[in-house]
């Protein structure tokens, strides 16, 4: 089952028999290669990212002024429903566990492929359809969905929605979702059965072991949204009445169903960008990662508490137990907080090399934990009654997964361009990318706070000039378009790296993990010579023998047990 | 083998613990069905997996200090490219979309998979090859 160096080394004479290879669109529709499919899913769910910003610059010009007209109410909710459910469903989720997981898990572990690259292939073919089948309500004549990318019912049934759109949501959402949970299958699977020999749990990247908490909550959430989805639909076409009132349903039963898949679905969003961050730091700082077993630790917490907290969105409902879904609403900040402290203590005393990678993870800290400290504010009822349905929720939301998605996820693809192409992006243009982003952010996002303590409420297409929402609102739409400028930047510097290529080599930062041990990029099934695997850090072991982390544990276990013969004596 | 297993039972008994301090606190059985759920899900496939970790010789990942001389085997079996994954995506797509648009986009789709299905079960296993 597992993988030795020396057969390795007999197969680069003997190179497996696979007949002449396809190339171009032949390659991209029957690649099983986790590979090809891993930069597949990142280039879709990039396109998507695009297309969704585009929508989010529409929403915040006509939230510039009062009374402002660019588009009608009505496609004005369409828009913050479909950028919505595209941001989470196709972009920040599929982005990485599709994306990068799909590319690094098995280089990460030694492994040739994916466990099951046939299904991985299928899961990006339901993704790919999923994606394009959201984006077909716009084509309707009754437009997209419109009911935000909750559904909450009653909005959601035939009566208040009705037409085609808000049933290609839903296949939308039920095809994403059956991917996601192939992918989430794979990637367990993968990371239990395929790790090269001498790579125990404990010497995983913490990147892979954020892959399989998440994997493992995707399968307990997903199939719930799955299933309230066939009751949404059957309760609109079929005639049943699990939701409405009228046939003696309960419509706050979606909201529990949704929100049981919601809340995990927060944390599958945000703990691979964890990990992509915990990737980062060490390496830019020349260290190993600071408390790598309290880490894993606290993602194994985070990912318990997040199945526990799902009625914190329900407080005001009315309906839901408060004191216990706010006191694991609030325990979830112990193990985030265990890990904001492990990264500093990663770069701590580091010596930290300013390369575009490291800036976005030290400003997605940044974001992330003034996301979290007012999620922690609205884990208290008292607080979320008063805020609940206002910007400050959204400024709250967007901080927090803006932060992940956008610059962990930037931290991750600066990081690893250089193993998916090759090639070297150029350093000026991601730091300008950084800072436009940094600022455009902030100044995007915290004037939303103070809107939402004014009582601006989320999801209105137009407020009065009376209102004193105007000031706060146009700065806020200026970063909008600010952080839209960073990213025509991004895409200069993509498009600069691949028509004027300058070299990366193999290993460009120093890396610590199994990927920057074979070429960039790998050579089909991975790996022609695997290093042996004694640390964490195997590369880095392989390339500073005299510095390798297996000695230093060997010094340690060595003086622990001379102290002990000098203690027994 | 033994890590693995710990994990998944680690989350069922955690979850356990959660069902039986909600349902006690609240009452409310509605949802606690979702966390039963949820501790089954962890416990059964952890049991599975601890079942057949005690059944086994630890396998060379799971040994800290391997040497080389203790591996031995084959990896696993990977597939080279194939069509058929793609064809069946376009199959349950179409299918997928036969719930707006009607039946129709549902008989070609079923084409599809059906096809997939063929052709996925006769190109399975001497075409491609085992990596050793």
């Amino acid at each position: 089952m597992t993988i030795a160096p020396e057969r390795l080394e007999e197969l680069e004479g003997q190179p497996p028999q696979h007949g002449p290879e396809p190339t171009g669109i032949f390659k991209w529709l029957t690649s099983t290669d986790h590979k090809v499919i891993g930069k597949n899913y990142m280039y879709t769910s990039l396109v998507f990212f695009f297309i969704s910003g585009l929508m989010a610059e529409l929403i915040r010009t006509q939230l510039f002024a009062p009374n402002n007209h660019v588009v009608s109410p009505q496609t004005y909710n369409e828009l913050f429903t479909i950028h919505g459910s595209i941001m989470l469903f196709i972009f920040a989720g599929p982005f990485v566990f599709g994306g990068f997981a799909n590319y690094l898990i098995p280089l990460q572990i030694g492994a040739p492929d994916m466990a099951f690259p046939r299904l991985n292939a299928l899961s990006y073919w339901l993704f790919l359809t999923g994606s394009i089948t959201m984006l077909l309500g716009f084509l309707t004549a009754s437009g997209a969905a419109a009911f935000g990318w909750v559904a909450y019912a009653p909005l959601s049934n035939s009566t208040y929605s009705p037409g085609a759109g808000p049933d290609l949501w839903i296949v939308s959402i039920a095809l994403v979702g059956f991917s996601g949970i192939f992918t989430a299958v794979n990637l367990v699977t993968t990371i239990f059965y395929l790790r090269a020999p001498g790579l125990t749990m404990f010497r995983m990247p913490v990147f892979t072991w954020n892959m399989l908490v998440t994997g493992i909550l995707i399968l307990i959430s997903f199939p719930v949204l799955t299933a309230a989805l066939i009751m949404l639909y059957a309760d609109r076409h079929f005639g049943t009445h699990i939701f409405s009132v009228k046939g003696g349903g309960v419509p706050v039963l979606w909201q529990n169903l949704f929100w049981f898949f919601g809340h995990p679905e927060v944390y599958i969003l945000a703990l691979p960008y964890f990990g992509i961050v915990t990737e980062v730091l060490p390496v830019f700082s020349k260290k190993p990662v600071f408390g790598y077993k309290g880490l894993v630790f606290a993602t194994l917490a985070i990912a318990g508490l997040s199945t526990g907290v799902w009625a914190h969105h329900m407080f005001t409902t009315g309906t839901v137990l408060l004191p216990f879904f706010s006191a694991l609403s609030l325990l979830i900040a112990v193990p985030t907080g265990i890990k904001i402290f492990t990264w500093i203590g990663t770069i701590w005393r580091g010596n930290l090399d300013f390369k575009t990678p490291l800036i976005f993870a030290i400003g997605f800290i940044v974001a992330f934990t003034m996301g979290g400290i007012t999620g922690v504010m609205l884990a208290s009822p008292p607080i979320d009654f008063y805020t609940h349905d206002t910007y400050f929720v959204v400024a709250h939301f967007h901080q927090v997964l803006f932060g992940s998605a956008v610059f962990a996820g930037f931290a991750g693809f600066y990081y690893w361009y250089p193993k998916l192409t090759g090639r070297m992006y150029r350093e000026n243009l991601g730091k300008w990318h950084f800072w436009l982003t940094f600022i455009g952010f902030n100044v995007t996002f915290l004037p939303q706070y103070l809107l939402g303590l004014r009582g601006m409420p989320r999801r209105i297409a137009v407020y009065g000039p009376s209102d004193g929402f105007t000031f706060l609102n146009e700065i806020s739409t200026f970063g909008a378009y600010l952080t839209a400028i960073a990213f025509v930047i991004f895409l200069y510097n993509f498009w600069i790296s691949w028509r004027k290529p300058i070299p990366a080599g193999d290993n460009p930062w120093d890396g610590h993990t199994l990927e920057w041990a074979t070429s960039s990029p790998p050579p089909s099934h991975n790996f022609h010579k695997l290093p042996p695997i004694r640390s964490l850090r195997p590369t880095w072991d392989m390339n500073h023998p005299e510095h390798a982390d297996w000695k230093h544990h060997q010094d340690e276990t060595a003086t622990k047990k001379v102290n002990e013969k000098e203690k027994a004596l | 083998m033994r890590t693995e297993s710990r994990i998944y039972v680690g989350m069922g008994v955690f979850f356990v613990l959660i069902v039986v301090i909600y349902f006690l606190w609240s009452g409310d059985s509605g949802n606690s069905i979702f966390l039963v759920a949820s501790a089954l899900l962890g416990i059964m496939p952890g049991l599975y997996l601890g079942w057949w970790a005690r059944r086994m010789n630890p396998r060379p990942e799971d040994v800290e200090t391997v040497t080389a001389n203790e591996i031995e085997g084959v990896v696993g079996y990977f597939p080279s490219y194939t069509i058929w994954p793609f064809v069946l995506g376009m199959g349950a797509f179409l299918t997928a979309l036969a719930f707006v648009f009607g039946e129709w986009t549902a008989i070609i789709g079923m084409g599809f998979i059906l096809s997939a299905a063929i052709g996925g079960t006769l190109s399975s296993k001497p075409k491609a090859s085992s990596h050793k």
